[in-house]
């Protein structure tokens, strides 16, 4: 444990000094890596306990919209803007939670109700197209460089907020690692009788997570959209950004702290780096290719790469041990 | 100590317990014994609040069970030990009992329970760190009424503790219960080995489709022609 606190700490520091480094694209990669890795985190504190969630975009798209409208319309800065999105994201977790965990309803079926509330959520922001903007998007309204509107032309200051986030999300997972509520989780995940017969409150635990994964997930969306100054209920709502974002926490390896990461890591690399290599001369290539990559990394590597390399790590370490 | 009066419950449509009515007093071991199917497990369900009660009432000394929840049972002092065990395999064994005493008044006396669970049972100290998954099935009893006694129990439900075990290991889980019996703790047991159960409680009932077919002490039943015949092949 203390290795991976090690390591996180490096990766930190290492983070700190490559703004510098680069051109701003770079700086901007980085950025959206950062946003989504503390996103696919805050999807993982669930998902690793084998209760995947289908609907976290619905949470992105909630945290990302609230504050961007309640600027527009009523000039509320965003720092009760951003509380206010995550308050109804948490209000959206409970509601879906709730029935569901009272009614056991769990495993493939778990999947599909939240698989539903992501789309409930992008079609919801696509119909009020007089207040959101539909389809079309939605633009906050610039102000400049502004701590009040928390709107920063920058890069920079941005790429603090997320390095900020991110730093939150991982001290998150270490927080419920370090309690006796991981372990009541884990008994839940294996088996929910066994686990309510030895006195623990299975209802109340999994709306904990469920609702610390909820508010995480929004405050991603809601920095993600302050960063991008724009907003499409495609990119931070409804099944594809649900898809992507299990897929690349899974990818990554969700029984580490730094499994979701690397996802975030590899899948934002992998796409944009497809995306420059093939550009439009051949539509479609890009995203096939980074399908066929993602099933393969699933089928060979469930653990995720951080899981398969850890495993591999272990499996040399005892041998390098008996050859001194 | 619990005592049932006319429960009946079941799931969905299916009724399976018909006006169950049972004592169990402090300090005694009580069985239910039955068949396949006759309802055994459900009446532990139903105990530990794991299924609701349809009709009748329910009380452990003197206060109501009937519509608290399962962790709200175990704080109530009722600890359950499932059938099958339902281990929590990838956990190891100490991890088990840890969880075992999840709520708070155990989890602050969880120092003493733990002592006191490994000098019951010193294999479990020896397997501590092993995976629940890899022991072997006498052990995965051991730890599962490990377990259910770190909750720091006043009564253990244990259900069909032979489910599953080799003869030989089953006489060895019913010489843990008699030792368990020796700490002075009430116990509860279904079982469908008659024989076996009969020679460490001391009164028991007998359940045949969803009710009580029969009641006595143990040396009663033992001598019931109708138990002899049925369920000993006797």
């Amino acid at each position: 444990m203390s290795r991976l606190g090690a390591s996180a700490f490096a990766l930190a520091a290492l983070a700190a000094v490559l703004p510098a480094a680069g051109p701003a694209y770079f700086l901007h990669l980085l950025i959206q890596i950062l946003i989504w890795a503390s996103v696919y985190t805050a999807w993982a504190l669930m998902g690793r306990f084998g209760f995947v969630s289908f609907g976290h975009g619905a949470f992105v798209g909630v945290g990302a919209y609230v504050p961007a409208l309640l600027w527009n319309y009523f000039g509320l800065t965003p720092w009760v803007g951003i509380p206010a999105g995550i308050a109804l994201a948490i209000l959206v977790a409970v509601v879906i939670g709730y029935p569901c965990f009272r009614l056991r309803v769990v495993g493939h079926y778990f999947a599909l109700v939240t698989l539903a509330l992501s789309q409930v959520v992008l079609l919801t922001l696509v119909a009020a197209r007089e207040i959101t903007g539909g389809s079309l998007g939605f633009t906050p309204k610039a102000a400049g460089h502004s701590w009040y509107a928390l709107q920063f032309p920058e890069k920079t200051y941005f790429y603090v907020i997320a390095l900020m986030l991110w730093l939150l999300a991982l001290s998150v997972w270490r927080w419920i690692d370090g309690g006796i509520n991981r372990e009541a989780l884990e008994a839940i995940s294996e088996d929910e009788d066994a686990a309510a017969a030895i006195g623990i409150d299975v209802l109340r635990e999994k709306l904990r997570i469920t609702v610390l994964s909820a508010a995480l997930t929004a405050l991603g969306g809601a920095i993600y959209g302050q960063y991008m100054m724009y907003l499409n209920p495609e990119s931070v709502s409804g099944i594809a950004v649900s898809l992507q974002i299990v897929f690349a926490a899974i990818a990554g390896g969700v029984y580490s702290l730094l499994g979701p990461t690397v996802g975030a890591l590899l899948t934002i690399s992998l796409t944009e780096g497809l995306r420059v290599w093939f550009g439009v001369t051949f539509i479609g290539a890009a995203n096939t290719i980074y399908g066929a990559l993602l099933v393969l990394c699933i089928i060979f590597m469930p653990q995720g790469i951080v899981g398969t390399l850890r495993r591999a790590m272990a499996a040399r370490a005892p041998k390098a041990a008996a050859a001194d | 100590m619990l005592s049932l009066s006319a429960v009946s419950a079941g799931y969905g449509s299916f009724q399976v317990l018909f006006d169950v009515s049972l004592e169990v007093p402090r300090g005694e071991a009580v069985g239910v014994i039955g068949s396949n199917g006759a309802g055994k497990t459900t009446l532990m369900r139903v105990i530990s609040g794991l299924i609701p009660l349809r009709a009748g009432t329910m009380t452990l000394e003197g206060l109501p069970l009937a519509g608290l929840p399962a962790h709200r049972i175990v704080e109530q002092g009722i600890a359950h030990v499932p059938e099958h065990r339902r281990l929590f395999p990838r956990l190891t064994v100490e991890e088990n009992l840890r969880i075992g005493a999840f709520i708070p008044r155990a989890r602050r006396r969880f120092a003493a329970q733990l002592d006191r669970v490994y000098a019951l049972f010193p294999r479990l100290k020896e397997r501590r760190q092993q995976p629940a998954g890899t022991l072997s099935g006498g052990e995965q009893q051991m730890c599962a009424i490990g377990r259910a006694l770190m909750s720091d129990p006043k009564l253990l439900l244990l259900d069909e503790p032979s489910a599953g075990l080799a003869p030989l290991v089953v006489r060895q889980v019913f010489e843990l219960i008699r030792r368990i019996r020796g700490e002075g703790l009430t116990v509860l047991i279904v079982e469908q080995n008659v024989q076996q159960v009969l020679d460490v409680v001391d009164r028991a009932y007998l359940l045949e489709v969803g009710a009580i077919r029969l009641a006595g002490t143990a040396d009663e039943l033992k001598g019931n022609r109708f138990i002899r015949q049925s369920y000993m092949g006797l």
